[in-house]
């Protein structure tokens, strides 16, 4: 099939992809937006995650049929050096990673937390992240900076307010 | 004549995206030749170059696996050089152009693993202001050196930078060179800084490669793409022994993409030309294994305990501990289980390989892109698997996803190689997560018996320690022979394993001062010679938690026995300054509740509460970990709330990066000794994903407290494990603690708790 896809704000066409192809090796190989990673292609552990219309979704286990026509972002997406997001900045700040190899889902996830709930509880953190796995052990990192990010975009409603 | 590297990068097959190479043309005869012979030690560019604008060029053997070694070796670097640390740049791991410093592990590269490069710094740094001496005409001693610049203490505009000293030239000296492998050391004419003075060392500078990695800009060995690259999978046999029967490659000819089906003795791979083709010709392959005859047995630890041991040694020996056992009064003896564990990494290991290399410059140079931690052992792997000199393979160290010893990335290169070999082109072989989990290299088994005798008076008298393991290095560490690989194995190379690994009580493991001590360890053989999913492998502290998960839960049993407090118990039998600065500034940091073990507690409720703690000395540090656990007596659920770890590592090089290293160590503990273990049948590893091998998730994550001794007078020692060795005594003291009863066997699950509490 021939794939129309939009990722990062920008429109992408993708030929010759079998419909059943999960989106992840999409991404990769014809896109070279490395971010999703490879991590179990079983839906277990969160290294491939996407927002899919702003939800965390799992890219390996997603055909690119179904993700044609959807806003698609991936961590490339969210941020820069330049302009990075409230989250990237966070996380840099706490130097929340070691390998860094499942940040992509981390990050995502926390900004799709983050835009559903800018104070997140614990359950609703557990919610989020329950799902992710981190084998080096960066949670204590990822907590801290996630919390510094709620902080953070606290401080900038009250200054816009 | 020659072509220099970075005509190299332009012309030949390393077109790749998202990677910059080393802009410079040093040893320009390299790839000319055919070789690409690894630079040698003794030579002071062999590690550092100066461009002509000033940025440093570092080359070093090691590689930064995922603690921030980047960051600390860099900052090592520039405060013997005087230069920013922003003006360096280290190459890391390329066989072809770093010296072979046996790659990392132990917990080593800063300790030993920096030496030698502060030491060419330090030359570095003499022979620079010997050069302006003579430029300016100022004598060297009332020269000073700042931020890269040379200029006379007296008359500061009298000034040269290193970039117009040396900028893009040769700078050769010869350096003395001792050792080899992580002990690798040069020494030349300039001699380091007194740490004392030290202004960059010491300082939190954030980690170099963390901010890209969260802007999705880093490169990991699963991004590199090579121009021609073709995608492999393999296929491994159905259990261990099992061997090929037949392939139908007609059961995946009509795939989209498909190429070539690749079998090679017990050997199975697919290559296709994209990523999707190959995954689905890998599942959809028809391959046939003969039905393999069982070989693991139904139970392990009562196979280790029956098993004649290939070799024993004995540890440490002091007085007579079998005598003062004999005519003990009080003797308490226990039994310790730790299971086969697996590396997981959350990659399941990628490498590219080129056997043929198209670039008319390297005629021969098979180039593997690899995350494996020991690349220059890999080179001369993959070269014997090849049959050819070691100079004509180069690997090229890609940062993987993270790892913890011999995690399985040498094994997805040599699988690279052979599909790369038979189909003449470039090749990506991703492994899948059952690659990894389930045929990966894996921790081995410990049993752990002890036994310890009590005066009159509650004093202890002898410790007798027993204990029957695994070898961990049924595939060696290094994977320097052909026969360490698994493709190897299943193409018929017999196995390479290494020496034998005890467990036991020796050197500077011995934490206790008891006046009789005796250390036994017996190693059992390995459950499956060849092509093993449960072949043993280094795995972070290799027999580190295994061992202290016995030797510190036991010591809080003879406390508990002689009615002691376990800090007060293990205090009473110390001499090691430091290690009991940890354990004191441990108690006192957690707020340790001082009295004997268990609580004992009389209230009602779900929820009983405890509070343990362990002590481990390696290479030097010293760690002491406190842990606080929830136990819910009915369903025996066990949470860990709070750990506080005290580290002491001597010279700390940047506290905030180590900060990191130790909290990720104690959350992957954590989950070490509550949740993992490999499981198995008779012929097969039954661990396959992170549903049956899980590992520490959200919900398993405590509260974590670090305190860092700095020890500026005092060496480095290592940081990379040894906050993964307490973790697990000090999480099972807790829930002895907390309920009155002692655990023996990890992983410390729920069921196991329920049934002892059920018991009790």
């Amino acid at each position: 099939m021939r794939a129309a896809l939009k990722v990062n704000g920008k429109a992408h066409i993708v030929n010759d992809v079998d419909p059943e192809c999960p989106l992840l090796y999409i991404l990769r190989d014809n896109l070279a937006l490395n971010n999703p990673r490879f991590g179990c292609g079983l839906g277990q552990c969160g290294a491939c995650t996407v927002l899919v219309n702003n939800v965390p979704t799992r890219s390996c286990m997603l055909p690119v049929s179904r993700a044609a026509g959807k806003d698609i972002v991936t961590l490339e997406g969210i941020g820069t050096p330049e302009h990075p997001h409230v989250v990237q900045t966070a996380f840099i700040a706490e130097q929340a990673a070691q390998c860094g190899y499942c940040m992509n889902g981390w990050v995502l996830s926390a900004k799709a937390l983050l835009d559903k709930h800018p104070h997140p509880t614990e359950e609703q953190m557990t919610a989020a992240f329950e799902g992710l796995v981190c084998r080096c052990g960066s949670h204590v990192g990822v907590l801290n900076a996630v919390r510094r990010a709620s902080e953070m975009s606290q401080k900038v409603n009250v200054r816009s307010a | 004549m020659a072509s220099s590297r970075r005509e190299f990068f332009k012309t030949g097959t390393g077109l790749l995206i998202g990677f910059s190479f080393a802009d410079s043309t040093i040893v320009p005869q390299l790839f000319a030749a055919g070789t690409a012979a690894t630079p040698p030690a003794g030579q002071l560019d062999s590690w550092l170059r100066i461009e002509k604008a000033g940025a440093i060029k570092v080359f070093t053997g090691k590689v930064d696996i995922g603690m921030g070694v980047r960051t600390s070796l860099t900052q090592i670097v520039a405060e013997e050089l005087d230069v920013p640390f922003t003006a360096i740049e280290l190459i890391m791991g390329d066989t072809a152009i770093t010296p072979d410093q046996g790659g990392v592990g132990g917990s080593t590269s800063i300790a030993a693993g920096a030496k030698p490069m502060r030491n060419a710094a330090a030359t570095a740094r003499f022979l620079l202001v010997q050069m302006a001496s003579k430029k300016l005409g100022v004598p060297v001693d009332d020269l000073q050196v700042k931020n890269g610049v040379v200029s006379s203490k007296v008359d500061p505009s009298k000034s040269i930078s290193y970039g117009d000293l040396a900028g893009g030239g040769e700078f050769h000296d010869a350096l003395k060179v001792s050792g080899n492998g992580f002990a690798l050391n040069v020494e030349g004419k300039g001699k380091p800084k007194d740490p004392s003075t030290y202004t960059i060392v010491g300082q939190s500078i954030p980690r170099l490669d963390l901010a890209p990695k969260f802007f999705g800009r880093s490169v990991y060995s699963t991004d590199v793409r090579v121009e021609g690259m073709l995608h492999g999978r393999v296929i491994r046999p159905s259990g261990a022994g099992a061997t090929l029967v037949s392939v139908d490659e007609a059961s995946v000819k009509n795939i989209p993409g498909f190429t070539k089906v690749v079998t090679k003795g017990n050997f199975v791979g697919v290559v296709a030309e994209t990523e999707w083709a190959a995954i689905r010709a890998a599942k959809e392959l028809k391959v046939t294994w003969s039905n393999p005859t069982p070989v693991f047995p139904e139970d392990l630890y009562a196979h280790m305990r029956s098993a004649t041991p290939k070799a024993t040694r004995e540890g440490v020996k002091k007085g007579d501990a079998v005598a003062a056992l004999a005519s003990a009064s009080r003797k308490i003896e226990a039994s310790y289980e730790w299971p086969f564990q697996a590396h997981a990494t959350m990659g399941p290991g990628c490498a590219v390989a080129d056997v043929h290399s198209a670039d008319l410059t390297t005629p021969g140079v098979t180039t593997i892109w690899s995350g494996a931690q020991k690349p220059h052992a890999l080179q001369q792997g993959i070269a014997e698997m090849l049959k050819v000199p070691k100079d004509q393979v180069r690997v090229l160290w890609v940062e993987d996803a993270g790892s913890y010893g011999r995690a399985g990335y040498e094994d997805v290169a040599a699988d690279a190689v052979l599909l790369s070999r038979a189909v003449g082109k470039p090749v990506r072989v991703q492994w899948t997560r059952a690659d990894m989990t389930q045929w990966g290299g894996k921790g081995p088994p410990v049993i752990v018996d002890l036994a310890a005798s009590l005066d009159s008076q509650g004093a202890v008298t002898a410790l007798q320690l027993t204990s029957r393991a695994l070898s961990g290095t049924e595939v060696l560490p290094q994977p320097s022979s052909a026969g360490n690989m698994l493709a190897a194995q299943l193409i018929g190379t017999a196995n390479t394993s290494g020496g034998d690994e005890f467990v036991q009580l020796d050197g500077d493991t011995v934490t206790y001062t008891f006046p009789n001590i005796h250390s036994v360890g017996h190693v059992i053989p390995a459950l499956y010679t060849s092509s093993s999913p449960l072949r043993t492998t280094h795995l972070r502290d290799p027999n580190g938690p295994a061992g202290t998960f016995a030797g510190e839960s036991f010591m809080d049993e003879v406390a508990a026995a002689a009615g002691v407090d376990p800090v007060e118990f293990r205090l009473r039998y110390m001499d090691n300054p430091r290690a009991k600065a940890a354990l004191t500034t441990a108690a006192e940091h957690a707020k340790w509740d001082k009295r004997p073990s268990p609580k004992r507690a009389t209230a009602g409720g779900d929820i009983l509460t405890g509070r343990g703690i362990a002590l481990a000395l390696r290479g030097g540090t010293h760690v002491a970990t406190v842990a606080e656990v929830e136990v819910n007596r009915h369903t025996g659920a066990i949470r860990v709330k709070r750990l506080v770890c005290v580290h002491d590592c001597g010279l700390i090089v940047n506290p905030d990066a180590l900060r990191g290293t130790i909290a990720a160590n104690l959350v992957q503990s954590t989950g070490r000794v509550l949740k993992e273990e490999v499981t198995f049948d008779r012929s097969n590893v039954t661990s396959a994903d992170w549903k049956t091998y899980p590992v520490a998730r959200w919900s398993d994550v405590p509260q974590v407290e670090i305190v860092l001794l700095n020890h500026p007078e005092a060496p480095s020692t290592g940081a990379g494990e040894p906050s993964s060795r307490p973790t697990a005594a000090a999480i099972n003291n807790a829930i002895f603690d907390a309920t009155g009863v002692r655990l023996r066997q990890a992983p410390l699950t729920a069921a196991k708790l329920k049934k002892a509490l059920e018991r009790a």
